[in-house]
């Protein structure tokens, strides 16, 4: 019976795949595109070449970071649609402790050591922010985040063509790169830093142990499950719900500061690449389990890179990777309304 | 000063979308459902609008394109949050985030090609009212039909027996049921109808106010949240709702007229003034409700106590008790 139930599992899980290649290809159909031409562009622009895969795995490492803040978000119940933001400010305040200290004459490990705790800070000053609106200002975690997005937005434009402009003209390729010491060191020939592609292992392994072996995580499990009875059991929500925005803030810092000083060593324009929105996609796919967040968010990244091709090779837009990204999320859910419908039914006759 | 009409009255047609859209969101939340995917939806219904307006070349067919694919979205949202009890809020972001990605996608053909638009109508006789002819009588008829929606979704909401069926389903949807009220229809229905405004919001941009298709510059990725907070500060009612809606581009046209005046404030930053505008708002009329506000409230002299108090009621009206929250027939 047990076994069975797996299987349906399973077969459900698979359908929402199904569902959504589907829905992909008539899109393409729709657009007088060859879907099966468009998936192997799609699958080749991330297998061919070993420096692909790299990027790929580029990809995976902030998608990674941002679920991981998003996990411990959503567990205590809250939205953190304003992680984008977030990782905007981390990457602003990574670009700003670097620009300060890149003549101090400090060796080049101490000032990257900084860029990360700069970013960290950034993160958490922009989502306590965002706890701070909502618990003492009665503004819901979804609307003030996504004010703060475009605020930091703007913020980062009015830096890159304001105050930190490129000596000469400014422009939308962003602020003066820095000084390769300044740099995560990379696997030769890659853009992947081996430094950055252990933090994100690392950041799971974290999170993993603090939700499933800790009593914090149980109490964010608590808090998010049925606020009632986590008041009953002596445990104050607003104060768990502000610690799991700080912990996401984290995150958030942490991966606007591998972008800066791993991926893009400088400031531009839009330095989240959407990561955060993607990796929210990614958290409610994954039920806010971050071990099955690992294939997902590789998935997710392939997607990214391999939707690079579709331009080049075919003349569609590479928007096509999110409408495959947010209809496979779309999907599984509907798959899993479905699935617990069912099952419901089944089990309604039993009971009575 | 008549520049100053003729900027009036612009922000008059430019506040309509946003109207109706928020009109839109009022029914959908007034009857319990939240149509998170606003923003991704007029992104879409815009592109689709054009599109169709601009393969058949009638104006009318590309609004009416906009309002089915709304509607058939707002479906798709009662479907999944009401018959399979998924989240509405994970439902509507993640539809959103599909939604905005399938107009650029699928919108690159139409980009940049100048397409129909609706045109000017001034109504005889009330178009010569000094100032106000000017400003409500020379418009488009999308205009017109958005003064007769606010009349009639207000009247249809607080003085109709249908409106009073439809705010019981938001507030208490258990007595609603046990008074023979279909709960779970009614949703389905308004929040197809309140979709499918916010689907004409799409139109009323490509084909009106911003005309035109420019993929992802065509500049409509945010409207559609404001939609969603400007619903929360009209307090459901629509009213309020279309004087938040023209105060929002009120302070749009000012921020432009701004920027030119100073140039030495760089435009990004005048561009996102509605934002942080936006948070303050909604800081502004829900801060009467949080627990230190009420307990400083509680130390005041009893005289000013009760001022207070009447400002924060004016202010704060509650959601719909029911708001997000599947119904279940026990």
């Amino acid at each position: 019976m047990n076994k069975n139930r797996g299987l349906i599992d399973f077969l459900f899980r698979i359908s929402g795949i199904a569902a959504a290649l589907l829905f992909t290809s008539l899109v393409l159909l729709v657009a007088r595109a060859n879907p099966l031409e468009a998936f192997a562009n799609i699958f080749m622009g991330v297998v061919s070449t070993p420096i692909k895969i790299a990027d790929t795995i580029v990809a995976w490492v902030p998608l990674i970071l941002t679920t991981c803040g998003l996990v411990i978000a959503f567990t205590a119940g809250l939205m953190n649609i304003g992680i984008e933001g977030q990782i905007m400010l981390g990457a602003i305040m990574t670009t700003g402790a670097l620009r300060l200290l890149q003549d101090s004459g400090l060796p080049p490990a101490v000032i990257i050591l900084a860029g990360f705790l700069a970013g960290v800070a950034g993160g958490v000053i922009w989502a306590l922010l965002v706890g701070a609106l909502k618990f003492y200002g009665g503004v819901s975690e979804i609307f003030a985040g996504l004010g703060l997005n475009f605020i930091a937005t703007a913020l980062s434009l009015w830096l890159i063509f304001g105050p930190w402009k490129r000596a000469g003209v400014a422009s939308m390729s962003g602020t003066a790169p820095f000084d390769a010491a300044l740099w995560l060191p990379m696997f030769q020939g890659f853009r992947l830093s081996p430094w950055s592609l252990s933090l994100a292992i690392i950041s799971i392994v974290v999170v993993f142990i603090l939700m499933k072996f800790t009593v914090v995580g149980l109490r964010l499990k608590a808090v998010g499950k049925n606020t009632r009875a986590a008041i009953q059991m002596g445990i104050s929500p607003s104060k768990y719900m502000l610690l799991s925005f700080i912990l996401c803030g984290v995150f958030a810092g942490l991966t606007g500061a591998v972008q800066v000083l791993g991926v893009y060593h400088r400031l531009i324009p839009s330095i989240s690449s959407g990561y955060g929105f993607l990796g929210l996609l990614v958290a409610m796919l994954v039920d806010y389990q971050i071990i099955w967040a690992v294939p997902v968010a590789l998935l997710f990244a392939a997607l990214n890179i391999g939707g690079i091709q579709l331009p080049i090779m075919m003349k569609l837009d590479s928007t096509l990777s999110g409408v495959m990204q947010s209809s496979l999320v779309f999907f599984f859910l509907i798959m899993g309304g479905v699935r617990k419908k069912l099952q419901r039914k089944e089990e309604k006759p039993s009971n009575e | 000063m008549n520049e100053f009409i003729t900027g009036m009255a612009g922000v008059v047609a430019a506040a309509t979308p946003v109207a109706v859209a928020v009109i839109g969101e009022t029914f959908s939340e007034r009857s319990g459902v939240i149509n998170l995917s606003a923003n991704g939806l007029i992104v879409l219904t815009a592109m689709v609008g054009f599109a169709t307006a601009y393969t058949t070349g009638v104006v009318w067919l590309g609004l009416l394109a906009g309002f089915l694919t709304g509607a058939a979205a707002g479906l798709l949202i009662s479907f999944s949050s009401i018959s399979l009890k998924q989240s509405q809020v994970a439902v509507g972001f993640i539809l959103s985030m599909l939604f905005r990605d399938l107009a650029y996608f699928l919108g690159t053909p139409f980009m940049v090609v100048p397409g129909p638009t609706v045109q000017s109508l001034p109504i005889p006789v009330l178009k010569d009212i000094p100032v106000i002819g000017q400003l409500f009588f020379q418009q488009n008829i999308l205009v017109y039909f958005c003064y007769i929606l606010i009349t009639f979704s207000y009247y249809w909401i607080f003085h109709t027996r249908q409106g009073l069926i439809l705010r019981g389903v938001g507030e208490q949807p258990t007595s609603a049921y046990s008074r023979g009220i279909d709960v779970n229809r009614q949703r389905y229905i308004y929040t197809a109808l309140g979709a499918g405004l916010i689907g004409l919001a799409g139109p009323m941009y490509s084909l009106c106010v911003k005309a035109g298709w420019n993929g992802t510059m065509t500049g409509l990725d945010g409207i559609g949240w404001i939609v969603l907070s400007i619903t929360i500060f009209g307090g459901w009612n629509p009213l309020r709702g279309t004087f938040g809606s023209v105060l929002f581009v009120f302070l749009q046209w000012l921020g432009l007229v701004l920027q030119s005046r100073w140039a030495s404030v760089p435009s990004q930053v005048l561009q996102v003034a509605p934002f942080p505008l936006m948070i303050l708002t909604l800081l502004f009329v829900n801060v009467g409700d949080t627990e230190w506000v009420t307990k400083m409230l509680a130390m005041l002299p009893r005289s000013v106590r009760g001022a207070v108090y009447r400002l924060i009621r004016f202010l704060r009206k509650p959601p719909p008790a029911s708001l997000g929250v599947p119904f279940e027939r026990e």
